[in-house]
């Protein structure tokens, strides 16, 4: 019978079924970070039960992580450092691959793992982390679980799990030079929903999707999970495979050959049927800004903010009408009539090299207003190298951004750097949540390059218009 | 964990759509190391009008005096959306709710319930309508969760038969722990990884 991707996926991993029980799937690869493991580690020590495959795991410190050089050497939050030091602890004594703020592998797990080949086609894994969708890149199951599922996951390398249901995103056609894949996302989010993808493992496909660089196909599965479903998954090809050639934990030698001619096995079968299938036209996708508290909550640059009466659901006119108040919006304005306070160019959908290239070109020869602070954050030590020895840093510090140290930084603010209640960001991250970014702090996400557009006007603006 | 019996309490209204984690425990409280006494923070940004929390927002739905004590949450759509933090549920257990109602949950947070004794309950659109209606016509009105037989009853006549998977509904009726239950598994899992093993050997290089 054909088969979806998924579903290929799944079958190779499924172990076992106790009758009136949860399937077990295998877990090929766990990652780590401080915020969700502590409590796991800790459950396996009240148990006394031992980690099943600790070369399953490879785990960094980024979610406390603050990105003032100085601050990094005695963390100022005296309980951020303590989960710090329980992490280093753990990973020490469980002999786990950690990098930690003294690695130059450092960075945000999302970020770290691809640049070191970590997971590859066809995997299954897991992080305690939602944004572990990311790595469907690679055409892997990644999904995020709770913290009793990490410690699940350690004790016994397996996770009860039900079959999801399929969803195929076909994106035809192909962007204007202006778009990105941080538009598809908030595009499709903003089409079926934060909650359209629940119950769904979703693949994207098509012309616009294939076009995509690794980087961009990990910024769309990125936010997978912010239309609610479980996974993102994009086909392996060859831009798959030469991504991973060579990288530290990719497959050497014969093996290579080995897993290559089984990656290929992976993509979805022609005939393969999806539960639900979603069409966009890539031509249509413009620069999105969201404007509200959820990203679903998105409209195309060149729009103006709705009003509940737009909305036919009740939830959505209630929802609507309470993100105008906190975001201190009117309905009819125009997103580029909005002034910012803040620009954030960063997290684990948005800070990859090039992402800081296309925000660059951008921001080459502008001047932040002195009324907007601008932060540049890379993902890694290995990209902020990369993006120095291209000299990036320089233009953003001769722009007047802050050129900083790797680490989550402002997309969830528990590490020192966020938004003053009231103040208004233009940010590369994943969600608009009410006080993400801080408490009162009102976010817009963008792509890149209408980040830096933005922090050298001090409003949204359309950049489709720049060069006219 | 206990086992998950049949209750009869207040049931509190948060008519709101989308509620995430970041607003069931705010980020600042993230940095805990236990599991242990979260409840307190539940809500934060909403529910005080402070940062340090001392002051309670007259404003904030679940800070009614009528709603003290509930132990059931009626709620709109998509609740528990966001990250995977399973502090979300850890404070909405140490808060004191056994049951949240709402026509959808997301995905982790809805598996989070489960290990932590909250039963989420998934309920039409309509049925959230009705169950909503009693409570604004009559707040600190109880109603009664009944896992065994799936199904949410109240005093004004409704009687809601909700599904829910059969081994879900087994463990947390039993209060089984799912690490040990798949730990009675090891002989399966070792058959598997070294099929897995031959299988994909570089996933082990």
């Amino acid at each position: 019978m054909a088969k979806t991707m998924y579903e290929k996926i799944w079958d190779t991993h499924f172990v076992h079924q106790e009758p009136g029980q949860a399937p077990l799937m295998y877990v090929d690869r766990h990652l780590m970070h401080e915020v969700t493991s502590p409590q796991a580690f800790e459950g396996l020590k009240i148990a006394n039960r031992p980690i099943r495959n600790r070369h399953s795991i490879l785990a960094t410190l980024d979610h406390c992580v603050p990105t003032k050089l100085a601050d990094r050497i005695n963390l100022p939050d005296p309980i951020g450092a303590k989960q710090v030091a329980t992490m280093v602890n753990n990973c020490e004594e469980h002999g786990l691959v950690l990098y930690d703020m003294q690695s130059k592998n450092n960075g945000i797990i999302h970020v770290v793992v691809p640049e070191h080949g970590f997971v590859h086609p066809g995997m299954t894994t897991v992080c305690g982390d939602s944004h572990t969708a990311t790595h469907g890149a690679f055409g892997a199951l990644a999904f995020g679980i709770g913290t009793s599922e990490v410690e699940h996951v350690m004790a016994t390398q397996c996770l009860p799990q039900s079959k999801s249901k399929t969803m195929l995103v076909r994106v035809n056609g192909s962007l204007s030079k202006y778009s990105t894949a941080k538009d598809i996302a908030l595009a499709i989010i903003g089409q079926i929903g934060t909650a359209g993808g629940n119950g769904y493992v979703i693949e994207y496909a098509g012309e616009a999707i294939e076009a995509l660089s690794m980087q961009g196909r990990m910024t769309l599965c990125n936010m997978a999970i912010e239309s609610g479903a479980r996974a993102g998954l994009v086909a392996p090809d060859e831009k798959t495979y030469a991504f991973l050639e060579g990288k530290e934990f990719a497959p050497k030698g014969e093996q290579w050959d080995q897993a290559l001619a089984y990656w290929k096995t992976l993509p979805s079968d022609a005939d393969a049927q999806f539960d639900r299938v979603i069409e966009l036209r890539a031509e249509d996708i413009a620069p999105q800004v969201t404007w509200g508290t959820s990203p679903e909550q998105v409209i195309p640059v060149d729009k103006t903010v709705p009003a509940p009466s737009d909305f036919e659901q009740e939830g959505k006119q209630l929802a609507c009408a309470s993100a105008l108040e906190y975001m201190g919006l009117e309905a009819g304005t125009k997103l580029t009539d909005i002034d910012v306070d803040y620009v954030f160019l960063g997290s684990c959908t948005n800070s990859r090299i090039e992402d800081f290239r296309a925000a660059a070109e951008v921001a080459k020869g502008t001047s932040v207003p002195e009324r907007v602070t601008a932060i540049a954050v890379p993902g890694s030590y290995q990209v902020k190298e990369q993006a120095e020895s291209e000299g990036l840093d320089k233009i953003f510090i001769n722009a007047g951004w802050e050129w900083r140290e790797p680490g989550c930084s402002m997309c969830l603010a528990m590490n020192g750097d966020q938004l003053k209640p009231g103040q208004r960001c233009a940010s590369t991250s994943n969600r608009n949540f009410e006080g993400r970014q801080g408490k009162g702090g009102r976010t817009h996400l963008l792509s890149p390059a209408m980040a830096a557009a933005t922090a050298a006007a001090g409003r949204f603006v359309d950049i489709r218009e720049l060069e006219a | 964990m206990e086992k998950y019996v049949k209750h009869t309490s207040v049931a509190a209204l948060m008519n709101r759509s989308n509620v995430d984690t970041d607003q069931i425990i705010a980020k600042q409280f993230l940095k805990k190391v236990e599991r242990t006494g979260f409840g307190v923070h539940l809500f934060h940004d909403w529910r005080y009008l402070d940062d340090a929390g001392t002051q309670s927002n007259p404003d904030f739905e679940l800070n009614k005096p009528v709603f003290a004590g509930a132990k059931i949450l009626v709620t709109g759509d998509n609740f528990g959306c966001g990250s995977s933090r399973e502090h979300a549920p850890w404070a909405i257990a140490d808060y004191g709710f056994s049951a949240i109602i709402s026509t959808s949950f997301a995905d982790i947070f809805y598996n989070n319930c489960f290990k932590n004794g909250i039963l989420p309950i998934v309920v039409s659109t309509d049925e959230l309508k009705s169950l909503m209606a009693e409570i604004e016509a009559n707040e600190g009105v109880a109603f009664t969760v009944d896992l065994e037989n799936q199904s949410v009853s109240t005093p004004g006549g409704i009687n809601i038969e909700f599904e829910i998977d059969g081994f879900r509904k087994r463990n947390l009726l039993e209060g089984l722990d799912d690490i040990g239950l798949t730990l009675q598994h090891t002989d399966k899992i070792d058959v598997y990884e070294k099929k897995h093993q031959q299988q994909f050997p570089w996933l082990w290089a």
